[in-house]
């Protein structure tokens, strides 16, 4: 990542400019979701550490820009609509 | 805006490990409390993993001064805003880990409460020294094996039990303590809304996985957040105005699973015996029983 | 020039008006010796309604100032007070309000550090604290105090320097004995005063920030540097409200003020209370033809090198008087004075002189006694003990 200007005592002023850094690419495993099992309960999204599941119209899809791959949301899903496959890279 | 539009306050992009429970946890509790909130931060794993610069993954106003005083420099910060004739309605919360609250940061703790400022404190809490690689706190449960308790031939790993500190906490005599956990979010959800609520101090306890410092697979800390509480091993609780002897239990599990489920999934307690895991069944037992399930 | 108050007040009296004056928002304070008058007027102030502010009665001096980094991050005028192990305790939040930027005052009633356990006068506690990344002023006599701390807020919380600010009165030779100071009116402190708006940034849910950042190595280094800028900077900063103060209030101060130093040829150099006596034995020993002169250091961070050099560049020798001991070197202004020298082609032979540790009273004699010590180098050329520790009782040395 390139280099920012410093401010007076690194007081940062952009709030969730966490967002740059992109943990996706931590990721090892990664979730797939079957929209047609997804009974959009949201425990996956309520569970997920990383904010990256966001809801649809009828289901949820993941923001693989910072999916880490935990597996939490495949473990939790109450009807197996999410699995974790091989990440390929 | 509608209810699925609403903005995460804590941002992706922060550098918790993968499955780290505090990141369900954070997640949970800011975008409950909303964004008229300022919060101070302990030295820990979440100020490291959130703060780096130039990055923030902070959407509410925040600030980390050390370890042991999120509390005073909360206090801090409630007294001015009061004094500059703000309305009061901004939340002031104060993280800390479990090494912030249980062990450096408790003297601190104890004087925001004493005062009476109105500041809610949460405790995230992992059960060891995480950011600093896994050491003993006052927090580390019986038998668990960390790098300054560990297991060998002449030690069973942490010797003492967990240090009860909702309950000290609660014994202050402020407005609301409660224990929680990642598992059930819905009651950390209501917990936290009653804790904001709460005209003076508050207290949360958050059990919250790790799987780094506990050695359990990413996928397992949810499921272990709901182990702990479904085998008792940490209870579910809500007190008013100090009176932890008629704490109300906010969550009793129908039929109390055996402990021995919740340990076996970490390694930290791999090296238990038959013997030890009886004996802290038995505890467990017994603290249940004076929790009424 | 407005009209001002006589009053006869102790110090801690004293840099609790020139706080009162400053109208501050947040007062967090833990009581401790023999600072404690100073949180106990401000408490009498607010119970008679006499200041608006908050007072925070914390458990130790750590949550005093790190409530005072709260406050002031949310954009509070807030100051506290202490002394000794009080400074110790709080030492770790004194480098974060400066690394925040956070333009704090604090009234110190200077005091020895334990073991063995003192409460009386010496310069250690806030020596200790030297690199902390405050300014710190030094009062001679009440007076000062009272306008050091008003200076104190003025300065801090220029927008060219936010920083924060202690400012230093000898523990019971000033804080406690009471003397004649002159009290500036309200309106004339308001005008010198404005009311603090953080220029670079507050905590408020309208605009989000992130302070206390993590510095990895890429960034600290940078953050340092810039945070030092501001210090360098300060001395111009510092002279120019200084030349403004003396125009309001009519009082001049000066980094360094010298005294009888125009032809001398040999320059004591003190700091704090022991001054006024300093200047008796300087008036005597010119009375007897001695060419001694007297340099005051009130401002000790940033250290005045461009001043001292100014006034004692010429001289032959320079002793400096050190009320505190760095175990292993000698005084730490001896080690400013030194460092203030190095590379220049001329410099004073210098010589160090520890003094008036615990409380111990320091004497005309004492500073005649630096003189011809300081006399004999010049004369000799050789200073055989740069280091000396004056007014020991031989007596009870093991
Ligand atoms: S794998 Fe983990 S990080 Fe990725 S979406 Fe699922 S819960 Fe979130
Ligand atoms: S947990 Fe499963 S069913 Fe529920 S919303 Fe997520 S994917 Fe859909």
């Amino acid at each position: 990542m390139s280099k920012v200007k410093i401010t007076i005592a690194g007081i940062n002023k952009k709030p969730g400019s966490s967002k740059e850094y992109k943990t996706g690419g931590w990721r090892t495993m990664k979730p797939e979701v079957d929209v047609e099992k997804c009974i959009r309960c949201l425990q996956c999204f309520d569970y997920c550490p990383d904010g990256a599941i966001k809801k649809t119209e009828d289901a949820i899809e993941f923001d693989l820009d910072y999916c880490k791959g935990c597996g939490i949301c495949e473990r939790e899903c109450p009807v197996e609509a999410i699995v974790m496959k091989v990440e390929e890279k | 805006m509608s209810e699925d539009e609403k903005k995460e306050l804590l941002a992706s992009g922060h550098r918790m490990c993968a499955g780290c429970g505090e990141g369900t946890a954070m997640r949970t509790i800011l975008n409950e409390a909303g964004p008229n909130s300022i919060a101070t931060v302990a030295t820990g794993c979440l100020e490291v993993t959130t703060t780096a610069f130039p990055q923030t993954a902070w959407e509410i106003p925040l600030i980390h001064a050390a370890f042991e005083n999120a509390a005073s420099v909360a206090a801090g910060i409630e007294s001015a805003l009061k004094q500059m004739d703000k309305k009061g309605e901004t939340n002031i919360l104060s993280f800390a880990g479990d090494g912030g609250t249980f062990d450096i940061g408790f003297q601190a703790l104890s004087g925001m409460f004493e005062r009476k400022h109105n500041v809610t404190h949460i405790c995230l809490d992992n059960e060891a020294y995480m950011n600093t690689g896994i050491q003993r706190c006052s927090s580390t449960p019986y038998g668990a094996s960390t790098t300054t308790s560990p297991k060998g031939k002449y030690s069973i790993g942490e010797d003492r039990p967990k240090k009860p500190i909702a309950r000290i906490a609660s014994a202050h005599d402020i407005p609301y303590a409660a224990t929680a956990c990642i598992g059930y979010i819905n009651d950390l959800k209501k917990k936290v809304n009653k804790a904001l609520e709460a005209d003076g101090p508050a207290f949360l306890h958050v059990f919250a996985p790790c799987p780094t410092g506990w050695r359990h697979g990413s996928s397992d800390t949810i499921e272990l957040a709901k182990l702990a509480v479904e085998t008792g091993v940490f209870v579910l609780w809500e007190a008013e105005d100090g009176n932890i002897c008629d704490l109300n239990v906010t969550y009793k599990p129908k039929e109390r699973k055996p402990v021995e489920e919740y340990l076996k999934k970490q390694r930290r307690f791999a090296h238990l015996t038959e013997e030890h895991i009886e004996k802290i069944q038995k505890e467990v037992d017994e603290k249940c029983e004076e929790y009424g399930f | 020039m407005g009209e001002q108050k006589g009053l006869t007040i102790q110090g801690n009296m004293a840099t609790a008006l020139g706080a009162k004056l400053s109208r501050p928002d947040v007062i967090p304070a833990y009581p401790i010796t023999p600072s404690t008058l100073f949180p106990e007027k401000i408490s009498e102030y607010i119970a008679d309604g006499e200041l608006d502010a908050s007072m925070i009665r914390v458990e130790s001096e750590h949550s005093a100032m790190s409530a005072c980094i709260g406050a002031s991050a949310v954009g509070a005028r807030t100051c506290t007070a202490s002394a000794s192990q009080g400074i110790a305790l709080m030492h770790e939040m004194l480098f974060i309000a400066a690394g925040m930027r956070l333009p704090i005052v604090m009234a110190v009633g200077n005091r020895a550090m334990s073991a063995p356990i003192n409460i009386w006068a010496d310069h250690q506690d806030t020596m200790a604290s030297r690199d902390s990344g405050w300014m710190q002023f030094y009062a001679e006599k009440n007076q000062e105090g009272l306008d050091l701390m008003i200076l104190a807020f003025r300065i801090a919380e220029d927008e060219r320097v936010l920083l924060p600010a202690m400012v230093g009165i000898d523990g019971f030779v000033l804080t406690h004995t009471v003397e004649g100071v002159q009290a500036p009116a309200q309106e004339d402190v308001d005008e010198f005063l404005p009311p603090y708006d953080p220029p670079h940034g507050k905590l408020d849910p309208e605009e989000p920030m992130t302070f206390g950042s993590l510095g990895t190595p890429e960034y600290y280094q940078e953050l340092k540097y810039d945070q030092t800028k501001a210090m360098d900077n300060t001395p111009e900063i510092i002279d120019e409200i200084f030349d403004e103060f003396e125009e309001k209030f009519g009082r001049n101060y000066n980094r360094i003020t010298p005294y009888r130093c125009e032809d001398a040829d040999i320059i004591l150099l003190t700091m704090g209370s022991m001054t006024g006596t300093a200047r008796a034995a300087v008036d005597e020993m010119r009375e007897e033809g001695e060419k001694v002169g007297l340099a005051k250091l009130t401002v000790f961070r940033p250290f005045p090198s461009d001043l001292l050099k100014e006034i004692a560049g010429d001289v032959h020798g320079l002793a400096v008087v050190d009320r505190n001991i760095s175990p292993g070197f000698g005084g730490a202004v001896f080690a400013e004075c030194a460092g203030a020298f190095i590379n220049e082609k001329k410099s004073p032979l210098m010589k160090n002189f520890i003094v008036g540790l615990g409380g111990r009273e320091i004497f005309k004699k004492n500073f005649r006694e630096m003189y011809e010590k300081t006399k004999k180098a010049v004369e000799t050329g050789k200073v055989e003990k740069p280091v000396e520790w004056i007014n020991m009782d031989e007596d009870v040395m093991r």
